[in-house]
C-alpha cells in the first residue's frame, strides 16, 4: 500500500500545482500510515530528489523524452502500469489542466473512483470520503469512494506547498511507453506572466475601467505585487483583454489567496469563478454593486481616483 | 461523418443552491433547468458549423437522464441536431454516465464525440476523458478551436498560461469550451422541426458506480465586507498586509 503522486512538468520545471499535490499526497499517506511516492514522466531539468521537501520518499521516473509532450492517452497507460508496479492504492494528482485530462482516463482505465477537484483531506471515519467543490463554487459535496484504488485530483491552490522535509530517492522505472496518437504542433504561452491558474494573487478589471487603454493601473499593481491579471467576461467579449484572462462560470475558475476586483459588478456568473478566493477586495463606485456582498474588503469609490493611491501605498509598503 | 454530442441538463446559473434531507439532496423546487452552457454554446454549435460546411455530416445527441430531460433535448434538436438518444438513467456518478455514452458510441461508430468542458452543477470535467478511455480513443481536453482536414483534426487546447496546438486523428473525443463557437438562438423553423425529429429512448447498461455523493454543504457565510473610505486607500493596503496577510 502506498500513495503515488503524479508530478507534471512544463518547460522542464515541476508545476507549482504538482508541488501542492505532492504535499497533499504526503499528508494523505501519513494519515493512512503509508509511504508517499512520486511519479515523474519524462526528463524535467530539475533535481527531483528535492521533492523530498514536500514529504516524498521515492521518486519514480519514467525517463523517456517523448513523455515531455503531453498526450493524455499515452500518459494514462504509463501511469496505470506504474500504479500496478509500485503497488499504489491511492493516486494523487493536481486537478490542473493536465489533471483534468488524465484523472478521468485513469479512473475509467483502472475502475478507480475519482474525486475531481478535491479541496480537503480524506475523512476515513466512515468509508473514504473527500470533499470537492460543486455548483461552480457555490457548494461542496462529500464524495464517498468505495473502490479499492482511489484517485484524488486536488484543486489548484487549495493546499499549501510543504517545505522542509527530507531528500527523496530517485529511481528509474521501466514502463512500456505506447506511441502518442496526438502530435504537438506549437505552444503559445504568454511570456513573463504568471499563469492565472497558479497565481496566489490576482488583480482583475471589469467594464468599469471604460477601455483597454486604462489597464495600466491594473498591470502596474499586479507587477508590484507579483500578481496575475484577470478580467470579467464583458471585458474579454469586448476584446479589451485576451480571452484567457476571463474568469467566471464560462471562463477560468480560480482560488487565489487574494482576488482584487476593480470596476466589476460581481454578477453571479462572475462570482462562480472566483468565490473560492481566500480574500476578496472590491473597488467599485456603486455601493449597491453585488460584489460587495461577496467581498472581505472594499472601497466604494472611483477606480481612477482610488487605484493610483493604492499603487502609491503598495510602493511605500514594498520600500519599507 | 458522424458526430455524437453529449448534452446535459443543469440548473440555471442563477439558481438558488440549497439542500434538504439531511443535506443529501439538492432542492429542485423553483429551479429552472437549462441545457448546460458548454454543451450548447460550444460543443453543439461547433458540430452544427461542421455540418453546415459539409452536409454529409450527421449529428446525434445523447443525454443520460430521466424523462424530464426531454425539454432540453428538444431545445438542442431545435438548434440543429439530427436525432437524439436518451438513456433512461439518473446518476451522479461520472463513470456510470460515461459508460452509457461509451456503449452508445461504440454501437454508432462515431468519428467525433464532443462534450462540454464541464457540467456547471457537479463540475466533474470528467465524462469526456472517461468516454475516451473506455473507447480507447485520443482525447483533447478543454479545446478552444477545432478544424478538420480529412481524418485529421487540428485543435487548440488550454494549457497553464496559454494554449497549444495539437493534431489528432479521428475517431476522437473533444471537450469544448469558450472559443470553439459562438452562442446561437434557435429559430422558429428549428423549433418546429425539432418536434418531429427522432428522440430514441434506450435502457441503460449495467455498471458499478465508482463514487457516490455522501452529503452536500454550503460554504460558511462571509463575515461581511469591511469598507475602507475612498480617501484612505493606504488603510486598505495596511489591512491586506497586517490583518489578511495576503500581501
Ligand atoms: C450564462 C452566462 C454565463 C456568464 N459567464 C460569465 C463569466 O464567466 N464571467 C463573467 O465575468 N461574466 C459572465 N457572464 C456575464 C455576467 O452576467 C455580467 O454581465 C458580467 O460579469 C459583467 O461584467 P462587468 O462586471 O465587467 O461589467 P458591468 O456589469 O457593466 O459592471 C461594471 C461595474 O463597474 C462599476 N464602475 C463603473 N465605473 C466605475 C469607476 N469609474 N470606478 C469603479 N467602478 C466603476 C459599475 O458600478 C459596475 O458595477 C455570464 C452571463 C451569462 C448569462
Ligand atoms: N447526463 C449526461 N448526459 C449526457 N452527457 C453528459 C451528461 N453529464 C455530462 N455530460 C457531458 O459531459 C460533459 C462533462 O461533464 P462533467 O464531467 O459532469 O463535468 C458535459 O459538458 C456534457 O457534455
Amino acid at each position: 500500500m502506498s500513495v503515488l503522486i503524479y508530478v507534471d512538468q512544463a518547460d522542464g520545471q515541476v508545476k507549482k500545482a504538482s508541488l501542492e499535490a505532492a504535499s497533499y499526497g504526503a499528508e494523505v499517506a501519513s494519515q493512512l500510515g503509508v509511504e508517499a511516492n512520486a511519479l515523474v514522466l519524462g526528463t524535467p531539468e530539475v533535481d527531483l530528489s528535492s521533492l523530498g521537501s514536500q514529504g516524498i520518499k521515492k521518486v519514480f521516473q519514467v525517463k523517456q523524452a517523448e513523455l515531455n509532450q503531453f498526450d493524455a492517452q499515452q500518459q494514462a497507460a504509463v501511469i496505470a502500469e506504474a500504479v500496478s508496479k509500485t503497488g499504489a492504492t491511492i493516486v494523487v494528482l493536481s486537478n490542473n489542466l493536465t489533471g483534468k485530462a488524465l484523472g478521468p482516463r485513469l479512473s475509467a482505465r483502472l475502475k478507480a473512483g475519482l474525486v475531481a477537484g478535491a479541496v480537503g483531506l480524506p475523512d476515513t471515519s466512515a468509508g473514504f470520503v473527500v470533499k470537492k467543490g460543486v455548483f461552480s463554487g457555490k457548494a461542496f459535496a462529500s464524495i464517498q469512494v468505495p473502490t479499492a484504488l482511489k484517485i484524488l485530483a486536488l484543486t489548484p491552490n487549495a493546499f499549501a506547498v510543504k517545505e522542509g522535509g527530507g531528500v527523496a530517492v530517485v529511481e528509474e522505472l521501466a514502463v512500456a511507453v505506447p506511441a502518442a496518437k496526438t502530435k504537438l504542433i506549437s505552444t503559445n504561452k504568454i511570456k513573463g506572466q504568471i499563469p492565472l491558474s497558479e497565481a496566489e494573487l490576482v488583480i482583475s478589471g471589469g467594464r468599469g475601467l471604460k477601455g483597454p487603454e486604462n489597464w495600466g493601473m491594473i498591470e502596474e499593481l499586479a507587477q508590484l505585487l507579483g500578481a496575475a491579471t484577470a478580467c470579467s467576461r464583458a471585458v474579454a467579449d469586448a476584446h479589451w483583454r485576451p480571452h484567457h484572462e476571463h474568469v467566471g462560470q464560462t471562463g477560468g475558475s480560480i482560488a487565489p489567496n487574494l482576488y482584487f476586483a476593480v470596476g466589476i459588478s460581481g454578477a453571479i456568473q462572475h462570482l462562480a469563478g472566483v468565490n473560492r478566493s481566500k480574500v476578496i477586495v472590491v473597488v467599485n463606485k456603486d455601493p449597491e454593486a453585488p460584489f460587495f456582498k461577496a467581498a472581505d474588503y472594499g472601497i466604494v469609490g472611483d477606480a481612477f481616483e482610488v487605484m493610483p493611491k493604492i499603487i502609491e501605498a503598495v510602493k511605500k509598503l514594498k520600500a519599507s | 461523418m458522424k458526430i455524437l454530442v453529449c448534452i446535459s441538463k443543469t440548473p440555471d446559473t442563477t439558481a438558488k443552491i440549497a439542500f434538504t434531507d439531511n443535506n443529501t439532496k439538492f432542492v429542485t423546487e423553483g429551479v429552472q433547468w437549462i441545457l448546460n452552457p458548454y454543451d450548447e454554446w460550444y460543443a453543439l454549435v461547433r458540430a452544427i458549423e461542421l455540418k453546415e460546411k459539409d452536409p454529409s455530416v450527421t449529428i446525434h445527441l445523447i443525454n443520460i437522464g430521466g424523462a424530464d430531460n426531454d425539454a432540453i433535448i428538444r431545445k438542442a434538436l431545435a438548434l440543429g441536431g439530427d436525432e437524439a438518444i436518451r438513456v433512461n438513467l439518473e446518476s451522479t456518478d461520472s463513470f456510470t454516465i460515461a459508460s452509457q455514452i461509451a456503449a452508445i458510441a461504440k454501437e454508432g461508430a462515431y468519428d467525433l464525440i464532443f462534450t462540454g468542458k464541464e457540467t456547471i452543477d457537479y463540475n466533474g470535467s470528467s465524462i469526456g476523458g472517461m468516454v475516451a478511455e473506455l473507447l480507447d480513443m485520443p482525447f483533447v481536453s478543454l479545446a478552444t478551436k477545432f478544424e478538420l482536414n480529412g481524418s485529421v483534426a487540428t485543435l487548440n487546447r488550454e494549457i497553464e498560461g496559454g494554449e497549444e496546438t495539437v493534431e489528432a486523428p479521428l475517431p476522437l473525443v473533444v471537450s469544448c469550451q469558450k472559443g470553439m463557437a459562438e452562442q446561437r438562438i434557435p429559430n422558429m423553423k428549428g423549433i418546429m422541426g425539432a418536434r418531429t425529429k427522432p428522440l430514441k429512448l434506450v435502457e441503460p447498461v449495467a455498471v458499478d458506480a465508482l463514487t457516490s455523493i455522501a452529503s452536500f454543504e454550503l460554504p460558511p457565510a462571509k463575515a461581511g465586507v469591511k469598507l475602507v473610505p475612498a480617501d484612505q486607500p493606504e488603510e486598505l493596503v495596511r489591512l491586506l498586509h497586517e490583518e489578511a496577510k495576503v500581501i
